[in-house]
């Protein structure tokens, strides 16, 4: 296909490549590189201090430390309910299915205020939790909630198909031969979508660390304590601090790009390791 | 043997229970959260909300941002789709992660590459101010700021699909004399008229409850640069929680919408589910 395509007697060939590059260059690569000239126009001290400022630490801890815990927690239950979604014959599964996506479709600030009365001390689950001593509304775990719950789908999303995929001749094989369930499920199944569960691990983690809407309304936003590093970008911004805020916005960019990475390896990886092509 | 197969049952029992647990848990209540916080004064209550000068007006407003927004994505989703799929070139690799970026991108870092281009002391500030042209702080900025956030939904629909599809009828087309209109109408738009609305669909949900980069080159100028998802924030912050959750049930319902639309299209395009791999569903 590939070699046959080099001499193509299709049209647009122009066109197309024109308002491709041009739009990603108008909307997306010039805004980009000026976000960099922005910073490296200015001093790399200026830089180091902004970046490195112990307000800006303490706000990287919480959020790549609360994006850690909450990517652990998506990918159990992501695959915990691929699972179940793929095996089971369950009640109504069309509803579960589309409800897996619904973070996709909630936009993040009425999921940040949903949560945040829920898990408050007027709500269902937090009245209860604090009779009982336990506050999660402008607390790490708050934080924790609303990012499990924003990255929710990329967990399982990467996983289900991959487990729909999987041939039930190999289990059956493995069955007749003598396995045991835990050791079909520990050899064969586990292997074969661990780098499934490796992306969407990536994935969730990607996008809890850029979100924004949701947790700052359950955060409390104290800084050094639950301030998360988008919302220092935009208090930097608010102070007129436009280095510090663009020197913050590039280091996140740059964890974003090597996270993306990650990714495009993870897959290399598996294309390898599964030796499809 | 009969305890053994008992207790297997109950294994797989317990996953299901807890599988849908959590999913009651972290997705049913919070989206019942809203409705019956909403609701929770009665019906009159919820209809004064939501016909609030304010609300109508961030309603036309986003409606306004969706409008230029929408059309320009289909665009180039097409157009990025069919340079991708047709064509062999260098840097199609890079062309790919670009498209990824959006995905992986902070929103908030995106609004603020517009905020420091276009604010006085940016690197375009001063042409800004010469032409006397409000960009940050007013809607050129924030349909700037949808558009980094929204524009790869579309072709990311449309390029598994055709890849797929292949390109011989494309050829065929040609080969019979057809005009590059002719062929783009009547033989590659009919064959991915499902995904183009699928992704057409995840665009417009997208563009309409996006909250961070809007949020930060809005300005939150009141009745004018307040959307509907910074019209919650505001009423939430003036502690009017009820007025809040009001407006967070439409953008419920616009998103509860948009999912039944998906479910519906996945149903009519049997290969639309099938390369349903997800972002990187490898």
């Amino acid at each position: 296909m590939r070699i046959l395509n080099k001499k193509t007697v299709l049209p647009g060939y122009g066109l197309s490549l024109g308002i491709t590059w041009l739009y990603l260059s108008l909307i997306v690569l010039l805004p980009l590189s000026t976000l960099y000239i922005k910073v490296f126009s200015g001093s790399l001290n200026d830089f180091i201090s902004a970046v490195f400022s112990l307000r800006a630490i303490k706000a990287y801890q919480v959020t790549f430390g609360l994006s850690f815990v909450s990517a652990c927690i998506n990918s159990f239950f992501g695959f915990l309910v691929a699972w179940v979604i793929v095996r089971y014959k369950i009640p109504f599964k069309g509803f579960w299915d589309a409800l897996i996506d619904l973070p996709f479709a909630l936009p993040t600030a009425v999921a940040g205020i949903s949560l945040t009365w829920l898990y408050g001390p007027r709500g269902w689950i937090g009245s209860f939790l604090e009779a009982n001593g336990y506050k999660v509304v402008f607390t790490p775990i708050g934080i924790t909630i609303a990012m499990i719950f924003v990255s929710f789908p990329f967990a399982v999303r990467t996983i289900e198909p991959v487990l729909r995929d999987l041939d039930p001749e190999v289990e059956e094989s493995a069955r007749c031969l003598g396995a045991s369930r835990m050791k079909i499920f520990l050899k064969i199944i586990f292997p074969t979508i661990f780098p499934s569960i490796l992306t969407g691990f990536t994935l969730s983690f990607a996008r809890a660390m850029g979100e924004y809407g949701s947790v700052i309304f359950i955060a409390g936003n104290q800084p050094l304590k639950t301030e998360i590093a988008p919302l220092l970008i935009v208090m930097r911004l608010e102070e007129y601090d436009y280095h510090g805020s663009a020197s913050i916005a590039v280091f996140l960019l740059t964890v974003s790009f090597l996270l993306l990475l990650c990714l495009n390896f993870i897959q290399f990886w598996n294309k390898r390791y599964s030796g499809i092509t | 043997m009969r305890l053994k197969r008992f207790l297997v049952l109950c294994f797989h029992l317990l996953l299901i229970i807890v599988a849908m647990c959590f999913l009651l848990l972290f997705l049913v209540i919070p989206l019942f959260v809203v409705f019956f916080n909403a609701f929770s004064q009665g019906i009159s209550i919820y209809a004064g909300n939501i016909t609030r000068k304010e609300t109508i007006e961030s309603i036309l407003l986003t409606l306004k941002i969706l409008l230029i927004v929408l059309p320009l994505n289909t665009v180039f989703g097409i157009a990025c789709a069919w340079y991708i799929t047709r064509y062999t070139f260098r840097g199609k690799k890079l062309l790919l992660t670009f498209l990824d970026l959006p995905f992986t991108v902070s929103p908030v870092v995106a609004g603020t590459i517009f905020v420091l281009l276009f604010s006085v002391n940016g690197l375009l500030g001063e042409i800004v101010e010469k032409w006397n042209f409000q960009i940050i702080f007013a809607f050129p900025g924030m349909v700037l700021a949808t558009l980094f956030v929204t524009f790869p939904f579309v072709a990311r629909e449309l390029i598994p699909i055709m890849e797929e599809q292949g390109q011989e009828m494309e050829e065929a087309g040609r080969m019979l004399g057809a005009s590059t209109w002719q062929i783009l109408l009547k033989i590659t738009l009919p064959n991915i008229r499902w995904a183009l609305f699928y992704g057409m669909v995840l665009c417009s949900a997208r563009c309409v409850g996006e909250f961070g980069a809007v949020s930060v080159v809005s300005g939150h100028i009141r009745g004018k640069t307040i959307t509907v998802p910074l019209e919650v924030e505001i009423l939430y912050n003036e502690y009017n929680l009820i007025g809040a959750f009001c407006v967070a049930s439409l953008l419920c319902i616009i998103g509860i919408i948009s999912l039944i639309f998906r479910k519906w299209i996945e149903k009519r395009d049997p290969l639309h589910l099938y390369m349903k791999t997800y972002k990187y569903g490898d």
